[in-house]
């Protein structure tokens, strides 16, 4: 490479991001390559045997247990989106368009608060609100409103939707609330003069306006919530195990590190494939829209 | 109020936001080893026996360690690649730096497996510092969101008229730019300090024979008796990030105001 390229504007950039993109690339590319490699392989005993075969692959696939926990993780991942995402909505209006301009950064601060404490103890709380003789039953039974503990609520699916939608509330809020702030304010006047009302106005321009936001608060919500473990260990019961607890099983107590690996895979191309087809079909209807 | 409806939601909904937070001290004052209503009186026993837990001192040390750690790498990787997102064009930018970016849309349990596969792969052995590696792999990419802001909102002439009255490149960074962005330098740090801090995941799979803050924790919740001391341990922790993030948002409001931008709130 001549010595002058590494003086111009290109090698300088370079160079400077170099540190970077090369710790990510030792510490990432390399890693899910390896993952990948190990998925092919087998394993007995502590003894790695490399001949390539597809035996992990099939059996994650026809394994009714791994079946049924990718799909319920895609099911809980879904609901925790749809949840969280639709509750946030009006918390990043109201910042937006209601609260003073001069106040909205300490709303938003407010916000994100509470997510910077311990998320394993924030989680084991959830756990004392939503239990048998929680603060939750306790309270409602209290005023009166319920004569037995509701039990629905802890140790299964719901008590990882709720305590998920809690978790990644902030993540929601955020990209919904910057969209919106990006919208014109003009063109909402512009609607109310040719007539259209509050909630009309709302649905034609504001809301497709902030589809962005949506988009990207789904994302946010949806990847890491696929793969977690602590929520559905702590709150979730034998019914509410994700797929992360089993690929966690399969590498630290059943030293299966292949399978293992063959159930990340599968959990990654997961992920990938309904964040594609979301985003496709966001993209479709927005043009059709336009 | 203004708002009407949509006022009294966001209340409630902040009160939804803040119920699990409000519980900690509660329960950490509670002289009870039951973590239940009706609460029983007032006790500091469990802040007194905190520091006469040994290996919870231990787990907070190794924590502190890991956390310094992974925010001054992580900043200076965040440095690297906000700088020269904001400063160069180079060819295949857009790419690198989303590819830096991706550990934040990666499941952590991948990030996870993905590191121990290798680690044990090499045949090296789990400690520390393959704690230090995985988290400043996750915290770079919230580095260089927060410095992104800081480096954009700096007027590239500023360096450049330092660079026509004969200072060198690099003494113009150090002496123009580097104070400029000084701010959001310390915002990287309390964030990536923060996350790592409160990190479980990576820490479970990677961590040796000393145990991280969060993995100790994970123990203890086992142990219905323990649970008390870990509440005590939770305000305390509670109370602390508050106060960092109270101070980081105070550098990070300094720093927008100072760089001449408006402020847009929040850290993301």
């Amino acid at each position: 490479m001549p010595e002058r390229f590494w003086r111009g504007e290109a090698g300088r950039g370079l160079a400077l991001v170099a540190p970077p993109a090369l710790y990510a690339l030792v510490l990432l590319a390399v890693p899910l390559a390896a993952v990948l490699a190990f998925s092919f392989w087998s394993q007995d005993g502590l003894v790695i045997d490399r001949t390539p075969t597809i035996a992990n692959y099939r059996e994650a696939v026809t394994e009714p247990l791994y079946r049924q926990l990718m799909l319920r993780s895609v099911g809980i991942a879904a609901a925790v989106t749809a949840a969280t995402v639709l509750l946030a909505y009006p918390i990043a209006y109201f910042v937006s368009f209601v609260v003073r301009p001069e106040r909205k950064a300490l709303w938003i601060f407010l916000i994100t608060i509470p997510f910077w404490t311990s998320y394993l103890i924030r989680v084991f709380l959830w756990k004392v609100i939503l239990g048998y003789n929680g603060v939750l039953n306790t309270t409602l039974q209290g005023l009166g409103v319920i004569d037995a503990p509701l039990t629905f609520i802890l140790y299964n699916a719901n008590a990882v939707v709720i305590t998920l939608a809690h978790a990644y509330a902030p993540f929601a809020i955020l990209p919904v609330f910057v969209a919106l702030e990006k919208i014109d304010r003009s063109l909402i006047e512009a609607a109310r003069d040719l007539g259209e009302t509050r909630l009309t106005t709302f649905l034609r321009v504001t809301l497709p306006l902030s589809v962005p936001g949506v988009v990207a608060a789904v994302l946010i919500v949806f990847i890491p919530t696929i793969g977690d473990y602590v929520t559905p260990r702590l709150v979730g019961g034998p019914g509410g195990l994700m797929i992360a607890n089993m690929i966690q099983t399969q590498f630290l107590k059943l030293s299966n590190a292949p399978m293992g690996a063959a159930l990340s895979v599968l959990a990654m191309l997961t992920v990938g494939a309904v964040a594609l087809v979301f985003v496709g079909l966001m993209r479709r209807w927005l043009k059709v829209r336009q | 109020m203004r708002g009407g409806w949509l006022a009294v939601y966001a209340v409630l909904y902040l009160a939804f936001l803040y119920a699990p937070i409000v519980l900690l001290p509660l329960f950490a004052f509670n002289d009870s080893t039951i973590i239940a209503f009706p609460l029983t009186g007032f006790t500091t026993r469990w802040f007194s026996e905190l520091p006469q837990t040994p290996a919870l001192i231990a787990s907070v040390r190794t924590s502190l360690v890991i956390a310094v750690t992974t925010a001054i790498l992580s900043t200076v990787l965040g440095i690297c690649a906000a700088r020269a997102g904001a400063r160069y064009r180079f060819p295949g930018k857009r790419p690198i730096l989303g590819f830096i970016m991706l550990p934040l849309v990666l499941p952590e349990i991948i990030v996870a497996v993905s590191l121990l596969v290798v680690i044990l792969g090499l045949g090296l052995s789990l400690s520390s510092w393959t704690v230090i590696l995985g988290h400043t792999l996750i915290c770079t990419p919230f580095s260089i969101a927060i410095l992104n802001s800081a480096f954009a909102n700096l007027d590239a002439s500023l360096e450049e008229a330092a660079v026509d009255l004969g200072e060198s490149r690099w003494s113009s960074f150090r002496l123009v730019t580097l104070p400029l962005v000084m701010p959001g330098i310390i915002s990287s740090l309390l964030i990536a300090f923060t996350i790592s801090l409160d990190e479980f995941i990576i820490a479970f799979f990677l961590t040796g024979s000393d145990p991280t803050l969060p993995v100790y924790l994970w123990g203890q919740l086992r142990f219905p008796q323990k649970i008390p001391v870990v509440m005590a341990l939770g305000t305390i922790l509670v109370a602390l990030s508050v106060l960092l993030l109270t101070v980081a948002e105070f550098f990070r409001r300094r720093g927008v105001a100072r760089a001449g931008g408006r402020d847009t709130g929040g850290f993301l």
